[in-house]
């Protein structure tokens, strides 16, 4: 079953750090986010294969929205 | 007197130096992003320029469309605030360059003490005190176990080209050294792409304490006492105070010599902090803020004298007005960072709408506030969004003042610290003053 990765904070995209393909495991940060001076990661919420990147660097993210697909 | 001043920054900071123009008689000009149009920072000012979008780096970071619109203002100073361009010796000098004032040290100054090994080395050479350890990078884990040996365990290990805490690791003893070693060299490489470290003697439960020191042209340099400011998340300050409680006189008297030493040494002008870590009865110097800090109102609060307006007379060339032997601190005040972030998800960022703005009113409170109801706190900044202050004849009143104050402040359409700043408030910790830099990260204040 593919897995959402959401955005836990509103932010911009500051770095993506994985892409389609990598294998992730559970709390691997797969794209940064940087709000309000801070670098926050956003961390695979299981082990799995990167399915998709939905969002690219200096993009605004709304908590809740989905940044990568898992496999 | 400097006939116009601009103001490189925003919010509560870019207010606060506006007043202190206002007082004085000087025209201020603020410069904005498209995400600050609406912001009150824009309307106090007798003039506003919009500088860029609203990321930092395209508009208050932007060296050059700040300096092209000082000349297109007519502007004769720059107050860089804090934060921003404010430590950016590069820009310090491209204003004096320009032939624009500089409102803060010679751009040497901030050059030399933004140069942290070689701010510690020069304090050194003054005769003030550092943290013991290795003078530069240890080119091997055998030099990090001769210096570790030398200064005594526990040691920590810190990413030369580091900052913020960022990459340092806590050697317990001998034995775990040649393990930590290669740990911190790797978390140096892949934070700041470089495996060079430092050994630094580790202290337990260090305080932060900071000394308000000012200079001006001719050559004299004052101190303004001290300021507590242990209460800290992330290496960030949270709640200030001044004076610091439970420092005895004799410590203080040598806190405040040392800073005014150091201050001396490198020919400092205008205000500027000595940071200073204290650990029982010993201290060591940290670093120099080399501008204002975020925290001088409690300061001017327990002093009576205004830093800002000095800041701008000092810098037209003007004789500090105040002597060592007038600069008495009466009372005690105490200030909460009121940041929009949610204290019950380890301060994460909390941006989003003001819809309510309802500040506490009351004897001894003293609000600095960058916003109100209608602004869009936007991810693009600090979220600092005001700093409540209050004062009393004694630290207790003080407090009680605060927490009352807290209880009482509403805002609503962000989640800010201010849960987190109650539970200190009404803490047996910060009651009796036993503060130290450790406490946030410990859990000791959480609900």
């Amino acid at each position: 079953m593919p897995e959402d990765v959401k955005a836990h904070i509103t932010g911009v995209v500051f770095q993506i750090t994985s892409k389609v393909g990598d294998a992730v495991a559970a709390g691997d940060p797969v794209i940064v986010l940087e709000s309000m001076k801070m670098e926050i990661p956003v961390e695979a919420p299981r082990a799995g294969k990167v399915k998709e990147i939905k969002v690219a660097e200096g993009q605004t993210v709304q908590e809740g929205e989905t940044v990568a697909v898992l496999d | 007197m400097l006939e116009s001043v601009l103001i490189a920054n925003r919010g509560e900071i870019a207010r606060r130096v506006i007043r202190a123009c206002r007082a004085l008689g000087v025209r201020s000009i603020a410069v904005y992003s498209e995400a600050d149009a609406g912001w009150p920072h824009v309307s106090d000012a007798d003039e506003a320029v919009l500088i860029g979008p609203a990321p930092a780096r395209e508009s208050y970071l932007d060296a050059q469309r700040i300096l092209t619109a000082a000349r297109e203002r007519g502007a004769q100073a720059i107050h860089p605030g804090y934060g921003f361009l404010s430590e950016n010796w590069r820009f310090a000098k491209a204003c004096e360059e320009a032939g624009l004032v500089w409102i803060g040290p010679p751009w040497r100054v901030i050059q030399q003490m933004g140069d942290k090994v070689g701010a510690r080395r020069e304090m050194q050479r003054a005769g003030v005190p550092v943290v013991p350890g290795s003078e530069g990078p240890v080119g091997s884990v055998e030099e990090a176990r001769r210096m570790a040996g030398e200064i005594g365990y526990p040691v920590m290990l810190k990413a030369a080209a580091g900052g913020g805490g960022i990459g340092m690791v806590r050697v317990t003893d001998a034995a775990a050294l040649e393990q930590s070693y290669a740990a911190a060299e790797r978390r140096a490489q892949a934070a700041f792409g470089a495996p060079a470290l430092f050994v630094e003697r580790y202290l337990t439960q260090p305080r932060h304490v900071e000394v308000q020191i000012f200079g001006d042209a001719q050559g004299r340099i004052v101190h303004l006492h001290e300021r507590e400011c242990s209460i800290q998340r992330r290496h960030q300050k949270l709640i200030e105070e001044s004076p610091a409680p439970n420092l005895t006189p004799a410590l203080k008297e040598r806190l405040t010599a040392a800073a005014v030493t150091g201050a001396t040494s490198v020919g400092y002008v205008n205000a500027g902090t000595v940071e200073f870590i204290v650990q029982g009865s010993e201290y060591y110097f940290l670093e120099i803020n080399t501008r204002l800090q975020v925290e001088h109102p409690v300061t001017e609060e327990v002093t009576g004298l205004d830093l800002v307006q000095a800041q701008v007379k000092v810098a037209s060339g003007e004789p500090l007005a105040w002597r060592q032997e007038d600069i008495v601190q009466r009372g005690a005040s105490i200030e909460c960072r009121v940041y929009a972030e949610d204290p019950a998800r380890s301060f994460m960022p909390s941006p989003g709408t003001i819809v309510r703005w309802n500040p506490p009113e009351g004897p001894g409170l003293r609000l600095e506030s960058g916003v109100t109801e209608g602004c869009q706190v936007s991810v693009h900044y600090d979220p600092l969004l005001a700093k409540l202050v209050a004062t009393g004849a004694t630290r207790e009143e003080a407090r009680a003042r605060m927490e009352a104050a807290l209880e009482a402040f509403v805002i609503e359409g962000v989640k800010t610290a201010i849960p987190f700043h109650l539970r200190v408030m009404r803490s047996a910790a910060f009651r009796e003053g036993r503060v130290h830099t450790q406490l946030v990260e410990q859990g000791a204040f959480n609900a």
